[in-house]
């Protein structure tokens, strides 16, 4: 299982060995971190919350789909929960694959997927509040 | 008389905070449907009412369609809009 949810920091040197292989011709990363501002406002920290098995599971659908358009790939995909200050590498995705496109466009496929359907949410503190990301109010 | 059934309700989030609980055990007439479970939620949940339309459901870990059967023991659970990854 190469797919994480966990409070633990995470490795982009764990995310890349878990796919790499001699079959493989190229891997490529892509690392999500915290930003320091929103909108013009000052970020103070993103916490996120997960649903754990439901996420694992939409990971394991989301290498499945990407195995279909691009036979030979493999990845990886570590996301973070909890408080994380700006800085902090909140998901890593490790793409490997025989060729390099395909390495590239299934990694731009994940993190566009988990983006729309993993339950994991994410609330911004500022330095005077808080807000829900998505819930468009 | 319907028979009863048991369903496991999950809520994270904004519909977590509004509800003011992550889990509780919600009780529904056999053959109930996942829209169902959402409506009772809100019902339950009057503060949940603003986040009702956003609000996907999934059962079992697994995003379902509205009309998606219940069993006694499902994990049925809110999904206000998802934020994962990065900015």
């Amino acid at each position: 299982m190469s797919h994480r949810v966990s409070a633990m920091a995470l490795s982009l040197e764990a995310a890349q060995a878990e796919v790499f292989g001699n079959d493989c011709g190229a891997s490529v990363d892509f690392v999500g971190s915290v930003r320091d501002n929103t909108r013009g406002k000052p970020v103070v920290a993103l916490e996120y919350e997960a649903y754990e098995p439901m996420a694992l599971a939409i990971f394991c659908e989301i290498e499945t789909s990407a195995k279909a358009r691009w036979p030979g790939v493999r990845l990886a995909i570590h996301h973070r929960t909890g408080r994380l200050p700006p800085g902090e590498v909140s998901v890593v995705i490790a793409a490997a694959s025989p060729h390099r496109s395909d390495a590239f466009e299934a990694c731009r496929f994940a993190i566009e997927a988990l983006k729309k359907d993993a339950p994991i949410w994410k609330r911004e503190l500022y330095p005077d509040g808080s807000s829900w990301v998505g819930l468009g109010s | 008389m319907v028979p009863a059934m048991q369903v496991t309700l999950l809520f994270f989030a904004a519909a977590r905070e509004r509800a003011g609980t992550s889990k509780e055990t919600l009780e529904l007439p056999e053959g109930a449907t996942a829209s169902q479970a959402k409506a009772r939620a809100l019902e339950l949940h009057p503060a949940l009412a603003p986040l009702g339309p956003q609000l996907r459901v999934a059962v079992d870990q697994a995003f379902a369609e509205g009309d998606a059967p219940l069993r006694e023991g499902s994990e049925v659970a809110l999904i206000p809009p998802v934020s994962g990854g990065c900015s």
